[in-house]
């Protein structure tokens, strides 16, 4: 699960990560006085920032002509425009598709005087099974380009699970970070501020790009998260009654949540054929047996090791709500799963449905001759595979015809 | 021979009295596997199917049965303490079957268990079979959710991240009347206790195993690893597949760990990797015991 920017910057703040001043708005009239309450407090400049799900939203363009999904804006009346102006528009980046996402949200915040911007994350390092807190320089840009242009600007540090980040690795990386003097020490508690975040929360991915050197009051230099994406390991949710809370639906493609209620795992792509697989490892291998003859597959869909026929329903209403679907492929290895129980919910489903598209069933394992027995006798219109290439070649050939 | 377990080995099953671990523990009794201890705290004392004694924690088991595998049915949230239990009451081999296990938990696991003699297979993994002799494969050694049946007894490794992607492999090499020294499942997580290069050693150094098949996915770098291995060091014929050549990047393709992230972990990489070692690469998933086959 991904959260908001402002989500993900009030657990950070809980964690002692310094963030600039601000807070979220839904309306014009709290987008004013959020940004009248900035400017009383003695800031210059507030940044309006859209917040959905994607990358990319400052060089973002709106539906409505806008340009730039975030802006920073020297006066009141300024910020309340650029508010109005957000609010409610689709904004399209190079991360939502050209469909875009509806900005409902806003975070209004203290524009910082920025001097240098760093880049700090925090994932898991597969290899090795360890958390690794990977810093850089070169903040602001895209991570993978500096990785792939320029490796060594890229620095990487293991932390050991029995003992946790410790201070002394955390000013590695802030020395790493170019952070001295006073700076050392609150760039240090900052990173180590991150990695609690990270940890506590069971995060996948806390990112802070850029992490910025700032001109406090005074002209004395800090050291602020300006920007911050988190995603959390969904396998960890359930410890986590807050951060379940900060799901937003709205950001979430409507078919996948609905497959979610039924605990089906579906994912929508581009094509036309849909398909309906037991297993994750088969469901990845049937999409690409398909695209191998010639198809392009519609969608991704896991039906799990023990799917009820009540599941097989609501996962056939699933795919056929996708209008780009042409054609069904059925592929079930019915290990524990039992072929004549699938069978029976293929039949209801298509009857439910009323489907009239070309449907191609594989099915093989355990009670297989029952199913395929049912399938036959229901008089429906379903076109047997005997082998999952033998599947594959039939829809796609259906699909032709 | 065969690797990791043997008809002989005497298991246990935490989580015996759940409705998963219930079934499947009865479905390897029935495949004949020495299935000998049972443990769900607070229903110590009593008996699985009127058989199988119930122990309150594994150290209790190991100690009455001498059991020496474990596989572990055990929900999420208490599916870590259980593998470290086991761990402590020293059994050799434990195969998580538990899916959706918070990554952090195995982080911690993977770090207790380091130097430790225990070796773990999976979490979110089918399993291991040893097929047996018997009517379809039967008198092997089953440890979590693999269909028995499918099975046959002979000479090819099967190592997998995806269980209904090993089930297909084993059948196509059954059909084809060619039978399985052991399959292993090693689970769709990012974290998890033994990796394909673990799997390939164990059967590289295995007389009874002649050829291997090798399932991969999308995501991480476990596949390159072995593929590196496999260049140096592998001295039978292996057939490889990697799932996930039309996986959208970004995406979570229900396994926690099928994702490729930052351009890394393509299947593309993957199979040039393998390539690259010598490994035959099948083409589709269907011809996956045909790719192998063509090579010994």
């Amino acid at each position: 699960m991904n959260i908001h920017e402002y989500q993900a910057k009030q657990l950070l703040a809980q964690y002692g990560v310094v963030v600039p001043s601000g807070g979220v708005v839904t309306t014009p009239a709290e987008a004013q006085a959020m940004a009248e309450k900035l400017f009383a407090g003695g800031v210059s400049r507030v940044v309006v920032k859209s917040q959905i799900h994607a990358g990319g939203r400052g060089k973002g363009v709106f539906k409505n002509g806008v340009q730039g999904g975030v802006k920073v804006c020297a006066s009141l009346e300024e910020a309340v425009t650029r508010a109005e102006a957000m609010l409610g528009q689709v904004l399209v980046t190079k991360q939502t598709g050209p469909e875009g996402r509806r900005v409902s949200k806003l975070l209004i915040e203290a524009a910082s005087a920025i001097k240098r911007e760093l880049y700090l994350a925090v994932l898991l390092d597969r290899g090795v099974s360890r958390p690794v807190v990977m810093a850089s320089t070169e903040g602001g840009m895209d991570i993978e380009e500096v990785a792939a242009k320029t490796p060594e600007r890229i620095f990487k540090e293991t932390i050991d699970p029995a003992v946790g980040m410790l201070p002394y690795q955390a000013r590695k990386v802030a020395t790493a970070l170019g952070l001295t003097g006073d700076l050392l020490g609150a760039g240090a508690k900052l990173i180590q501020g991150v990695f609690k975040t990270w940890w506590e929360s069971d995060a996948a991915l806390v990112e802070i790009n850029p992490l910025c050197v700032v001109e406090g009051p005074g002209g004395k230099e800090a050291t602020v998260a300006v920007d911050a994406k988190i995603g959390l390991d969904d396998n960890s949710l359930y410890r986590h009654k807050d951060i379940q809370a900060m799901r937003d639906l709205a950001e979430e493609a409507p078919l996948e949540t609905e497959a979610s209620r039924h605990e089906l795992n579906y994912i929508k792509l581009d094509g036309n054929i849909a398909c309906l697989v037991n297993g994750a490892g088969l469901a990845m291998a049937t999409m690409d047996i398909i695209k191998h003859y010639g198809g392009n597959p519609a969608n991704f869909l896991d039906v799990g090791g023990g799917a009820s026929k009540e599941q097989v329903t609501a996962a056939f209403r699933i795919i056929l709500s996708d209008p780009n679907v042409r054609a069904i492929l059925v592929n079930i290895f019915g290990g524990i799963m039992q072929c004549d129980i699938i069978a029976t919910g293929i039949v209801a489903a298509v009857k439910e449905t009323g489907l009239t598209l070309p449907l191609v069933v594989r099915l093989e394992g355990n009670n297989v001759g029952l199913g395929k027995q049912i399938l036959k006798e229901s008089g429906l219109t379903i076109i047997s595979g005997d082998s999952m290439a033998d599947a594959a070649e039939k829809v796609v050939r259906a699909l032709a015809n | 021979m065969s690797i990791l377990v043997t008809p002989q080995t005497r298991v246990l099953v935490q989580g015996i009295t759940g409705a998963v671990g219930a079934r499947h523990a009865q479905l390897s009794l029935a495949y004949g596997t020495q299935v000998v201890a049972g443990v769900t705290p607070g229903k110590g004392g009593q008996r699985f199917e009127q058989k199988v004694p119930i122990f309150d924690t594994v150290a209790q088991a190991v100690a009455a049965t001498g059991a020496t595998a474990s596989a572990i049915f055990v929900p999420p949230a208490f599916a870590a303490d259980a593998i470290l239990e086991a761990a402590d009451a020293g059994v050799a081999l434990v195969v998580c079957i538990t899916e959706g296990i918070p990554v952090n938990d195995m982080v911690k696991v993977k770090r207790a268990l380091a130097g430790a003699s225990t070796r773990l297979i999976g979490p979110n993994c089918p399993g291991v079979v040893t097929p047996g002799e018997g009517k379809d494969s039967q008198g092997g050694c089953r440890i979590g959710i693999a269909p028995g049946y499918i099975h046959k007894k002979g000479h090819v490794g099967v190592v997998s991240r995806s269980g209904t992607l090993t089930y297909e492999a084993v059948w196509q090499l059954t059909c084809r009347g060619v039978g399985q020294s052991t399959c292993v499942g090693i689970g769709g997580d990012p974290v998890n206790g033994t990796s394909h290069l673990d799997v390939l050693k164990l059967f590289n150094d295995d007389p009874e195993t002649h050829g291997i098949i090798m399932i991969g996915e999308i995501g991480g770098a476990a596949e390159e690893e072995a593929a590196a291995w496999i260049k140096q060091h592998c001295r039978k014929p292996v057939a490889g597949f990697i799932a996930g050549a039309t996986a959208p990047p970004g995406r979570r393709m229900g396994h926690a760990g099928a994702i490729i992230s930052g351009g890394k972990g393509t299947a593309a990489a993957k199979i040039a990797a393998l390539r690259e070692a010598g490994v035959a690469v099948a083409e589709t998933p269907s011809v996956m015991a045909e790719t192998l086959l063509r090579r010994m």
